[in-house]
């Protein structure tokens, strides 16, 4: 026991839960980064849990982890190694201790470090902290058998009880933190409102793990402090990018004052989509769980037809069986948003870890001409406007639109400051007027945009046929002509060609890099503290980060030959590299690429982008 | 109410070959429309793929001909975002029963009020000549020299063990029957399943010989019709009764048989068993069912989720975007 408590004030802090995939890691690290965020830190998650339905219990294939990074200001990634690391078993403990600082505390449940766990985490000797070599402060502290005691009068049985045990962890990482238990006990209550009893054990043990850490001041030496800097005011919660998603299409929906349709079939890890959008009937969204992955995409475009704001949620799989259909909602021109959430692959891949495999799949996986919109989102919170942004180009441009996100950003959550509705752009379809009605034809186009008119069933005057056979620009029937066909490829193409993004804004040292990278979608927060580690240290650095693909903004070739070093650094084999290569004549970049799974490591980027300084 | 005629829903010059079994449809559907007296811009029709899937360019409504096998699962969307259209699903045996057998049966199962017509040819027509998932077994087609070696679909297996509530069939050159068995399904709420055995002049011709002109019908096949027993032939001397587990043709006059003997159609019974005999029977032994078979009505999917939505806004307190954001845990700073 330390006799001298120091309390250390940081800037910044990670913790990491771990445990068996049944120990309620990810809800111990969702109620810690809900009790810090309320107090008005900036937080950013990354949970990293098993494809497995279940492993072997105690196995090291089973190990499910939460990583929470607390900041008094912006944080803006997990973090790449944890201050804490709570290790509940020993295969946890074998395989998470490699992100755990060299200045970690460890907190452990010697309960569970018997010598059946430990041959289940195939350690060879009964001491896996001297076997791993490790010398950081451990907490060992015997909370299974604290946590029964604790409960001894609840009447609970024993494995119930021992589903509490996760509780005593964030109740001891609350104590080393400082943090008032309140907002973890509203959680908790809200969370198991239908079963007071559990909610109220809940509490009970949280409590018990943070008057451990008050009584004995565990085995460390301080405890920490995050004060909470001025952030922009307003009301704030903690939202996940799958969440923001789902909301995002909500809001783009009310603004078109328009029905939401979500036609999907469950996939990891975008089914959280499925499930949010499913929960909120009072806004009248109508979701459909479809028979397979290519009815979700039909059954939206049948929705759009019909004259919905329609979406289909899916992963990298579901895009190839819907990607027959999305071609179909390309030559129909009917408004309609495909959601990718990016997982590992090829084919099944590793579908709870996340990658930006999909980039060349949303942009060129179909047959024939095929232009599509390509937005990607940047960072949990992102995923809102993103998704908002794809509904409003989805339904002004009548085209399908591919948002893509990918699980790191989808499943990791951070503080978000309420939008009001009102400062979103308005969202106005290119509906058929009255005066329309004599000669409509449905492929006739506003000559500005190159977009065709939106007449749905229903309006007298406006019956017309779409299908997937070409159509005669003009009359809108059926034609084989070589001339017409050359045309309509192009009036597609120009149609996409033209829709406004804005210019990819360069941050960091943009008027005297000596180095540029270049990033999309779900990496931002990994490549800006990478740039900002930099530029701190001394070095010139700047970042350009895409948001939107297809069509890529106007200024990209302009910036991107603005600098004598450019790395594109993403989650593949360097498909966003290849792509730009396309796009703008001359560009060759360096590369950074990993395809491991796993969100970038700052510290392994600023390595490499150093090394390509020194070049 | 206007009043509509064939011509108003009419539209282009069709391209099958002469004496394809889709033109005598069309225009028993064209005029079953006027009947049926929807207007043409609340009215949609979908299609897949395959000769005639063609059939919605003839429309002079709302139409979309899509991709292979995929018309049940887009004319579901289009119904559940806006259930006031009518909307008529368009496939043939390829394009319903093979590629897209998954999307028709749970269009059949989710009871969509749809109106899926199945044409029937029992062939591959738009790619010239292979088997289809109901050709018989041994069937001789370009894909198949050598016969097939596989059993064929019964579109109303399928249909009944999807939980089909509606299953009619009728014969694409018999425009009397066809135009019945359209208004029935218009009129059934839920996914009403109409099989036209239509003939393919150029790679299956004869197919349903047996029953595809008027003599063959007075022969063959027995209308069906609710309430009414279960009699047929040309001088409606048989009939049908119950023997066993199956179905019995009996000669009326005979061994004593009256006409109060012969089972009398019940198109509205729950219990399908009797309905799926009458469904399967075919020559030499049994006539060829005609008419409505199965008519149960049953709660439809668009309609539930319509209700659902209502009872839930009145349960749940946040209706806009802006008390959806209330709903969670927020805090403030300032």
């Amino acid at each position: 026991m330390a006799e001298n408590m120091e309390v250390k004030e940081l800037d910044e802090v990670v913790v990491r839960f771990s445990g068996d995939s049944g120990d309620g890691m990810q809800l111990a690290g969702n109620i810690f980064s809900n009790v810090s965020a309320t107090v008005g830190n900036d937080i950013c998650t990354f949970p990293d849990y098993p494809a497995d339905i279940r492993a072997p219990q105690g196995s090291l294939t089973g190990v499910s982890g939460f990583q929470v990074h607390v900041g008094a200001d912006k944080v803006f990634t997990p973090g790449d190694l944890c201050d804490v690391l709570v290790a509940m078993n020993p295969a946890a403990l074998k395989t998470q201790y490699k992100f755990a600082k060299k200045t970690a505390c460890i907190i452990i449940d010697t309960d569970c470090f018997k010598q059946a766990d430990l041959d289940k985490a195939e350690f060879k000797t009964n001491d896996p902290i001297a076997e791993m070599g490790i010398k950081q402060d451990v907490i060992a502290a015997p909370i299974s058998q604290m946590v029964k005691d604790c409960l001894a009068d609840s009447g609970m049985d024993n494995k119930s009880m021992l589903k509490c045990r996760n509780m005593f962890a964030v109740g001891l990482v609350c104590w080393l933190f400082g943090r008032d238990l309140h907002a973890a006990e509203t959680f908790l209550r809200e969370k198991f409102a239908k079963k007071p009893a559990v909610a109220e054990s809940n509490i009970k043990v949280l409590h018990a793990g943070y008057d451990y850490g008050h009584n004995t001041h565990s085995s460390v030496n301080h405890t920490y402090r995050i004060e909470s800097h001025a952030k922009t005011p307003g009301r704030y919660m903690d939202i996940s990018g799958n969440k923001a998603t789902a909301y995002g299409f909500i809001a783009a929906a009310e603004k078109a004052g328009l029905k939401l349709f979500l036609g999907s079939y469950p996939i990891t890890p975008a089914t959280d989509v499925l499930h949010e959008l499913s929960k909120h009937k009072s806004l009248g969204v109508t979701t459909m769980q479809c028979e397979d992955e290519i009815s979700g995409c039909a059954s939206s475009i049948g929705a759009a037809f019909a004259g919905a704001l329609a979406v289909t949620s899916t992963s990298g799989p579901g895009i190839c069986l819907k990607s027959e259909a999305m071609n179909l909602a390309v030559i129909t021109e009917l408004p309609l948003v495909v959601l990718d959430v990016q997982r590992g692959g090829p084919s099944t891949g590793l579908p709870t870890k996340s990658e930006q495999t999909d980039l060349l799949q949303a942009l060129f996986g179909r047959n024939g001409e095929s232009p599509m919109p390509v937005i990607a989102a940047t960072s949990p919170t992102n995923c809102f406007d993103a998704a908002y942004a794809a509904c409003k180009m989805a339904l002004e441009h009548m085209t399908p639109v591919v948002l893509m996100t990918d699980a790191f950003i989808a499943n990791g959550s951070a503080a978000w400051r309420l939008p009001n509705l009102d400062e979103y752009p308005e969202i106005r379809p290119p509906y058929v007027t009255p005066e329309m009605k004599e000669g409509y034809a449905p492929y006739h186009r506003n000559p500005d945009t190159g977009v065709r008119y939106w007449a749905r069933p229903g309006q007298e005057g406006f019956t017309h046929i779409l299908g997937g056979l070409e159509k005669d620009s003009d009359t809108g029937a059926i034609s084989t002509d070589p001339e017409n066909h050359n045309l309509m490829c192009r009036l597609r193409a120009e149609k996409v060609a033209k829709i406004p993004v804005p210019d990819v804004n360069v941050l960091g040292r943009a008027d005297d890099a000596d180095l540029l990278i270049v990033g999309f979608g779900g990496t931002y927060g990994h490549l800006y503290t990478a740039m900002d580690e930099m530029n701190k240290a001394g070095h010139k650095v700047a970042l350009a980060h895409f948001s939107y693909i297809n069509p890529l903004p106007k200024n990209t070739a302009e910036v991107l030959r603005r600098y004598k070093k450019v790395v594109v650094a993403e989650q593949n084999m360097g498909q966003f590299a290849a792509y730009l290569r396309m796009k703008v004549d001359g560009f060759v970049p360096y590369q950074f690429n990993q395809v491991k799974g796993q969100p970038f490591v700052v510290s392994e980027l600023v390595a490499a982008f150093e090394e390509i300084l020194n070049k | 109410m206007t009043q509509y005629t064939a011509k108003d829903f009419k539209k282009g010059q069709p391209r099958w070959c002469p004496g394809c079994g889709d033109h005598f449809f069309l225009a028993s559907l064209h005029k079953a429309m006027a009947e049926i007296g929807i207007p043409p811009y609340e009215t949609a029709v979908i299609s897949g793929i395959g000769c005639s899937s063609r059939l919605p360019y003839y429309m002079n409504t709302y139409a979309m001909q899509t991709i292979h096998g995929r018309a049940a699962a887009i004319a579901t969307g289009c119904k559940v975002a806006n259930p006031d259209i009518t909307v008529w699903q368009i496939s043939g045996d390829g394009d319903g029963l093979a590629i897209g057998g998954n999307h028709y049966i749970h269009a059949i199962r989710r009871n969509i009020d749809l109106n899926m017509i199945l044409l029937n040819n029992r062939i591959y027509g738009l790619t010239k000549g292979q088997y289809s998932p109901t050709s018989p077994r041994g069937f001789v087609s370009k894909s198949s020299p050598y016969g097939t070696v596989e059993d064929p679909f019964h579109p109303a297996e399928l249909c009944f063990g999807a939980r089909g509530r509606f299953f009619a069939r009728c014969v694409a050159t018999d425009a009397e029957g066809t135009v019945d068995v359209l208004k029935a399904a218009a009129a059934h709420k839920g996914a009403s399943v109409v099989e036209v055995l239509q003939n393919c002049v150029i790679f299956n011709n004869g197919t349903h010989d047996y029953v595809y002109n008027k003599e063959g019908r007075a022969k063959h096949a027995i209308y069906v019709e609710h309430g009414k027993p279960l009699i047929f032939g040309e001088n409606r001397e048989y009939g049908l009764v119950q023997e066993g587990f199956g179905l019995k043709v009996v000669k009326i006059g005979e061994n004593g048989i009256t006409e109060k003997d012969i089972l009398v159609h019940d198109a509205h019974c729950e219990d399908n068993t009797l309905q799926l005999k009458l469904a399967l029977m075919e020559g030499p032994d049994f006539p060829v069912a005609l008419g409505v078979i199965r008519d149960v009505e049953a709660p439809t999917y668009e309609t539930a989720v319509a209700d659902q939505i209502e009872e839930i806004k009145g349960k749940k307190p946040y209706h806009n975007f802006q008390e959806l954001l209330m709903t969670n845990d927020t805090w403030e700073v300032k």
